[in-house]
């Protein structure tokens, strides 16, 4: 049985691309859509492969990561399932990509234009944990009404001293929407700021779609007495030497002995060819 | 001497290989064959097809066989299918009333006209073991054919106005929720569809909270009538209707009290329940979950899981749910990193400071 190019049928792109088209006019708002079953499990990556799905060309070159890196089984099975569904051609440089399609990481190496940046999104909505009626945190957008999330911010600083949230931190996107970033760690949050890239957000479970366009204002929360701040290790990179992207912690023996590396493998090999050559 | 991890790919195509000789089994026996199962294992057909949300027995069967016996992934794998599929058009509403009826019981009338009819029902069973099956015996006869048309238990007390009237065509056009997210406040259309495709074991337990009391509906279970029912499109270019098969369903109708309230007078109110196939379990859970989430438009108190729509549509679908718990096996070692540097400067602050307790119950000391 043969398979529509990419997978979905034309009629179910053109509601994912209109559904994308709200989302990148109204940046950072979260658009409901039809999200379809797709042959992946939710949670694992439908709604960023139904945005994928929906944006590929035979001409383009997909790039898929996982916590960073292309070798991870879900990363090599997504890739797998778009090499065979739509016959695209792959890649593992970043430089080389129009479109990557990423979970919980945004490549070391700057984006530029043209490429657009999809990300798997497991919860869309950045004050779920806070609000979990979705009636309720609808309209709280409506008004634009983020005390909560400050409040909670506020609580962390009381209780620990700074903000305790190191991932999917969340961000306020062209001064209007409280969004989440996705299980990114915040380390990565300063790249979606005026990224000249398009970032686009699936989540395919919670059925909702959103948008950071290239060049949009993206401010990560935080008080003016508290600043926003990212992770920084007193290690480097022990593969390239890195000393400046986010790194991974490996265990290497029994005896818990540990080693620092970077998440980015297609960075961090970029770096050891360029140092070998 | 770390070595960054590579190979997915290679790992992925071994593990399809032991997949595939896993699910085969012993290649000495022979493989079941599809018309075996669709014939001989037709109630588990029965709940792929119904959750799977696509009438179809072969490939309902094709998907058990595949997914070796998993309920769940055999369901995953028939809506994976069915989402690739074009849509040519949607039935006319099915008319249960004209159900050619194999079991119907009421548990509201000791009889009823057309009678309570058994039909084939593990209920009196005693669940003995059959350690020697044997060829069944041949089915007696019946000594007089079933009513054609049987006339739904409800109507009957509809006719003395005890029960709440739907008049037929009083529903907005319901929409698919295949098509389009839910979105909440949902219709009671939109939450049968729901309801439909949520996983059995969920609905169960939420069904079986209510009658412990979290949401008590004093539900009777007023008609379950199980049998074959036609199937009518009327395409656009003919203009009249025309039959194109018929499919097996079981339906339930509870009936339930109502104190009265919001502008309604005490009476009989009703919980729904539809299944494709022999679903009896199924339909009755659905008709308890269908009533308790009335609770809005009847006015009455909602404080229980079965009754906050919210709670009940979001977490039913087994496809969403089994992804998402499962997806915990999937890397996380970026955000666990993340949390570790975060827990360690906790840690460094603690020892910086030992005898300093938290800013904010500082005050108290």
């Amino acid at each position: 049985m043969n398979y529509n190019f990419a997978f979905l049928d034309e009629d179910t792109k053109r509601m994912l691309r209109r559904a994308l088209l709200k989302a990148v006019a109204i940046p950072g708002y979260q658009v409901p859509f039809g999200s379809r079953e797709m042959p992946l499990p939710y949670g694992w990556g439908t709604g960023g492969i139904q945005v994928t799905a929906a944006l590929l060309g035979p001409d383009d070159v997909l790039k898929v990561i996982d916590q960073g890196a292309d070798d991870t089984t879900n990363a090599v099975n997504i890739r797998r399932f778009f090499a065979r569904v739509a016959g695209v051609a792959t890649t593992e440089h970043t430089a080389d990509a129009t479109l990557i399609q990423t979970r919980h990481r945004i490549p070391e190496t700057s984006l530029r234009e043209n490429q657009i940046l999809v990300f798997q999104v497991p919860e869309p909505e950045p004050l779920r944990t806070l609000e979990p009626r979705e009636a309720e945190t609808r309209s709280l957008h409506a008004l634009a009404d983020y005390g909560l999330m400050h409040v909670k911010l506020y609580e962390d600083i009381a209780q620990y001293g700074h903000i305790a949230t190191s991932y999917d931190y969340p961000v306020l996107v062209d001064g209007r929407y409280l969004t989440s970033p996705s299980p990114i760690p915040k380390f990565d949050n300063p790249k979606l700021d005026q990224s000249p890239a398009l970032m686009l957000f699936g989540a395919g479970r919670e059925k909702r779609l959103y948008a950071i366009p290239p060049y949009t204002r993206v401010e990560s929360l935080a008080f003016e007495d508290h600043p926003f701040e990212i992770q920084r290790w007193e290690q480097q990179c022990e593969l390239c030497g890195a000393g400046e992207s986010y790194l991974d912690e490996v265990i290497v023996d029994d005896h818990g002995k540990r080693m620092f590396v970077c998440s980015d493998t297609d960075f961090c090999g970029q770096r050891r060819a360029e140092a070998s050559a | 001497m770390y070595v960054a991890v590579k190979g997915g790919e290679q790992a992925i195509a071994r593990s399809l290989e032991l997949l595939a000789e896993a699910r085969r089994g012993d290649p000495a026996l022979p493989e079941l064959e599809l018309a075996q199962i669709r014939e001989q294992l037709r109630l588990g057909v029965a709940r792929v097809m119904q959750e799977g949300s696509l009438y179809d027995e072969e490939l309902a069967a094709l998907a058990m066989r595949q997914a070796a016996g998993d309920m769940l992934e055999a369901i995953f794998l028939l809506r994976a299918y069915r989402t690739t599929l074009p849509r040519f058009g949607y039935s006319l509403p099915l008319d249960t009333s004209s159900m050619r009826v194999r079991r119907r019981v009421s548990g509201t009338f000791k009889d009823i006209p057309g009678g309570q009819v058994l039909g084939p029902t593990y209920d009196y069973t005693q669940r003995l073991l059959d350690f020697d099956p044997t060829a069944p015996a041949a089915v007696t006869p019946a000594t007089a054919p079933l009513p054609s048309q049987m006339p739904r238990v409800l109507d009957l007390l509809d006719a003395e106005a005890l029960i709440e009237r739907f008049a037929p065509g009083d529903d907005a056009e319901p929409f698919d929720l295949t098509r389009e997210p839910l979105s909440f406040p949902a219709d009671r259309a939109t939450r049968l569809q729901n309801l439909a495709r949520g996983d059995e074991g969920f609905l169960l337990g939420m069904a079986y909270s209510t009658q412990r009391g979290y949401a008590e509906s004093h539900p009777f279970a007023g008609e379950i009538r199980m049998g074959e029912v036609d199937v009518l499109v009327c395409p656009e270019e003919l203009g009249f209707a025309i039959e194109i098969g018929s499919i097996t369903l079981t339906e339930c109708q509870m009936i339930n009290q109502f104190q009265g309230g919001n502008g309604v007078p005490p009476q009989f109110t009703r919980g729904y329940g539809l299944s494709m196939g022999e679903g009896e379990r199924k339909a009755m859970s659905m008709a308890l979950v269908d009533r308790a989430l009335r609770c809005d438009e009847l006015g009455e108190a909602s404080y229980a899981p079965a009754q906050n729509q919210e709670f009940v549509l979001s977490h039913s679908d087994s496809v969403e749910a089994s992804g998402f718990v499962q997806h915990l096996k999937l890397p996380h070692y970026v955000d666990f990193q993340a949390e570790l540097s975060l827990l360690r400067t906790l840690a460094a602050q603690q020892s910086a400071t030992p005898n300093e307790q938290p800013l904010s119950t500082a005050g108290e000391q």
